[in-house]
């Protein structure tokens, strides 16, 4: 009988484990269009921020040629470049009315030896409204005026710090008020060329550190022959994906060669701000660094998309908050000041608002602009009600505006319950009205550990200074109580032992 | 049913009193093996000092202790998603490796001519860990009071009380044993491995199980479907 019972335990036992469930769950990626992540790192999903306005075609356009791998997008007031790199040209298209109409098609330059573009692949224009061209194929950057006459060429370097035999491909560039010129070249790796307004070259900026850990140092230097090591990947800084110049000055790049191990501890570092000395200033307050996604595996077959974002692109609005373009999944995401994430929304697809080749990002106001190069097209995003208040929030905030700004927060939290920034914002105003219990409940709704502090040790000293008599009384007491058990006992204890001593003495 | 049902005998009131005394007293005398712990955990069994109810009753408390630990120290210390916490499994997680190493260190202890039986290393290693009782659970009172710039107060006890206690796991085992200190920090090597070795067993002889298990259930099957 107990035998048995044994058995029927165990069988049982084997069937739980057993039962093992083989049902995927479906976390929402796949549906969720306009996303946020909350403490945990959990999926939440939200109301859009932004809904696409207008795709641009190529025949929306009246090209006659359509578009051809078009890499990248530069706006500057209405107008809006585009570099048509199969085409070898660039398209200046205007915005009115809240629609793209064709400028001009810019494809020579007058007065240069090599009057045609080839493999061009970036555009960027300054205040003055003169061109610069990363002309790829031809190994230089054209600077010309708004007439398309040449001003300038930059070309390879002679400087010995650049390696002479290899070819100056210039990829990606950015131009800052006072005329310097910053690109990224195919194939170098010390950083970002610099040149000055005049046209020379000063060196590179922002280099990409090194990354190696101890055991692969020990390995290679200790454990392998010398034609092994020459096999093996050498330790040289990665290249930047893509660079953003801000109204300030600041360079933000984007890298998309890390280990995706990396990420989390934020030792990757896919976006950062650079300053003039090339340092990455950017700033993460956030609990999770500003990587895009943090779910990696998606879809239910293998051949989905695996992998960390991969920031092709990089833009950034007012108010320092930046917004980045994830080639692995078509998706935007927007951080704020911070580094605390404002929303996510875009997909992989063929339909309005998806993208499978997104390449570039732009920004019109608070409207952003997505290129797609294998479709050709450039969409156009209208921020929402929703997202504008977000905007609004963090603006009124900036400007001083406490409490304007925690009604804008309760405006956002109308629309979206889960946003954990709304609750800081409003719970920061509440704070300086000295409401401080629902100010702590705020924080802690949005775990919030140092606002969460702040609050509560005011609201202690507040409860100390109201309450400070009943500590009293009740220490005193306490004093009291303990002191005249320590008498009574003593005088028990003497009483004890006089007796006993009467007692002895008797007998 | 008359009222001489539920009024026991004197004599075994009496006797119900003595044992409720002697638990008691073995419960508090868990405050001087913390203290004094050569003493303390040498006289435990030799002395009957203490008794198997108090070590059940310190362990209950320890898987409370961490249990509420979690659910009700302030979020400023302790964050953990509590709504994806399953009690039960937590406490499952300390108290199964606890378990584990009391047995494996009893079957190495055999080998390496330990003195003390199962039921003397299961109580030595309860009582040791009285101090993170005793400690943690007015740390959740604590957390309470304090601010998160004055975490340094909460964290210092915590890990006072992780260290007091895994010292005297180390000395109560070493008392129990008889052992002297090298042989002591052996056999904890040791019985970290055997518990590994067990649970290895463990997972080996479950998934053969499950395997015979189904097939037994196919042929079974099988069976029917050619019968029917």
């Amino acid at each position: 009988m107990k035998h048995r019972r044994m058995i029927l335990l165990l069988l049982t036992l084997a069937m739980v484990l057993t039962a093992q469930s083989a049902s995927a769950v479906d976390d929402g990626t796949n549906s969720v269009y306009t996303y946020n992540f909350d403490y945990w790192g959990e999926l939440m999903e939200s109301p859009d921020a932004y809904r696409v306005e207008e795709v641009v075609t190529s025949a929306s356009l009246g090209l006659d040629v359509p578009m051809n791998f078009p890499q990248s997008l530069y706006a500057r007031g209405n107008s809006l470049y585009v570099v048509d790199r199969g085409n070898n040209r660039i398209l200046e298209l205007e915005r009115l009315d809240g629609q793209m109409h064709l400028k001009r098609i810019i494809d020579h330059i007058q007065g240069a030896e090599i009057d045609t573009f080839k493999n061009p692949n970036d555009v960027s224009v300054d205040e003055a409204g003169n061109l610069y061209v990363a002309d790829t194929g031809n190994n230089r950057i054209v600077m010309m005026d708004r007439e398309l006459n040449l001003i300038r060429e930059y070309v390879k370097p002679t400087d010995s710090t650049f390696d002479q035999n290899a070819d100056f491909q210039p990829n990606k560039l950015v131009v800052d008020s006072a005329g310097r010129v910053f690109a990224l070249a195919i194939n170098v790796n010390k950083g970002l060329v610099k040149y000055e307004a005049d046209g020379t070259f000063t060196g590179f900026i922002g280099a990409n550190k090194v990354t190696y850990n101890l055991w692969d140092y020990i390995w290679k230097s200790f454990f392998s022959t010398k034609e092994q090591r020459a096999q093996q990947v050498a330790f040289v800084p990665t290249e930047y994906k893509n660079i953003y110049m801000d109204e300030e000055g600041f360079i933000y790049a984007t890298n998309v060669n890390f280990s995706e191990y990396d990420l989390l501890s934020d030792s990757a570092k896919p976006i950062r701000r650079l300053n003039s000395l090339g340092d990455d200033i950017l700033i993460k307050n956030d609990r999770y660094p500003p990587i895009g996604d943090l779910y990696w595996e998606e879809g239910l077959t293998a051949n989905d998309y695996h992998g960390p974002s991969k920031f092709y692109d990089i833009t950034v609005l007012d108010h320092d908050i930046y917004v980045a373009l994830d080639r692995m999944r078509g998706r935007i995401f927007g951080y704020d000041p911070q580094g605390i994430m404002l929303w996510a929304f875009g997909t992989r697809g063929n339909v309005e608002g998806a993208f499978n080749g997104a390449v570039s990002i732009e920004h019109m106001g608070t409207d952003l602009i997505v290129l797609d190069e294998l479709a050709g097209t450039i969409t156009v995003f209208a921020v929402t009600q929703y997202g504008q208040l977000i905007y609004d929030a963090s603006e009124k905030y900036l400007k001083g505006d406490y409490d304007g700004s925690a009604d804008t927060w309760r405006e956002v939290m109308k629309l979206n319950a889960n946003y954990n920034l709304a609750f800081i914002g409003i719970g920061r105003s509440q704070m300086r009205q000295d409401n401080y219990v629902e100010a702590m409940e705020n924080f802690k709704a949005a775990h919030n550990r140092i606002n969460y502090s702040k609050a509560y040790r005011y609201y202690r000293e507040q409860w100390m200074e109201d309450n400070i008599w009943w500590v009293v009384i009740i220490l005193l007491v306490l004093v009291v109580f303990l002191v005249g058990r320590g008498f009574y006992r003593k005088a028990k204890w003497e009483v004890n032992e006089h007796d006993r001593s009467h007692i002895l003495k008797q007998s | 049913m008359t009222e001489a049902t539920f009024s026991s005998s004197p004599k075994r009131d009496a006797a119900s009193s003595n044992r409720w005394k002697r638990y008691s007293a073995s419960l508090k005398y868990a405050f001087y093996v913390i203290l004094h712990p050569f003493d303390g955990f040498w006289d435990l069994n030799r002395e009957e000092k203490g008794s198997l109810a108090a070590a059940n009753t310190i362990f209950i408390l320890f898987l409370l202790t961490y249990v509420l630990k979690l659910m009700y120290t302030n979020f400023q210390f302790v964050m953990v998603p509590i709504q994806y916490i399953n009690i039960y499994q937590r406490m499952a997680s300390l108290a199964i490796p606890f378990l584990v190493l009391c047995i494996s260190n009893w079957a190495l202890s055999t080998l390496f001519d330990g003195k003390g039986r199962f039921k003397d290393i299961y109580m030595g290693m309860c009582y040791a860990l009285f101090p993170y009782v005793m400690i943690q659970l007015p740390c959740i009172l604590l957390s309470h009071i304090l601010a998160y710039d004055e975490a340094e107060f909460y964290n210092v006890l915590i890990s006072v009380s992780v260290i007091w206690s895994a010292a005297l796991v180390f000395v109560a085992l070493m008392q129990v044993h008889d052992y002297s200190p090298g042989k002591t920090l052996i056999v904890i090597i040791a019985t970290v491995v055997g518990a590994m070795v067990i649970l290895f067993l463990v997972m080996v002889f479950f998934s053969l199980l499950s395997d015979a298990y189904a097939f037994f259930a196919s042929l079974y099957k099988e069976i029917r479907f050619r019968l029917n």
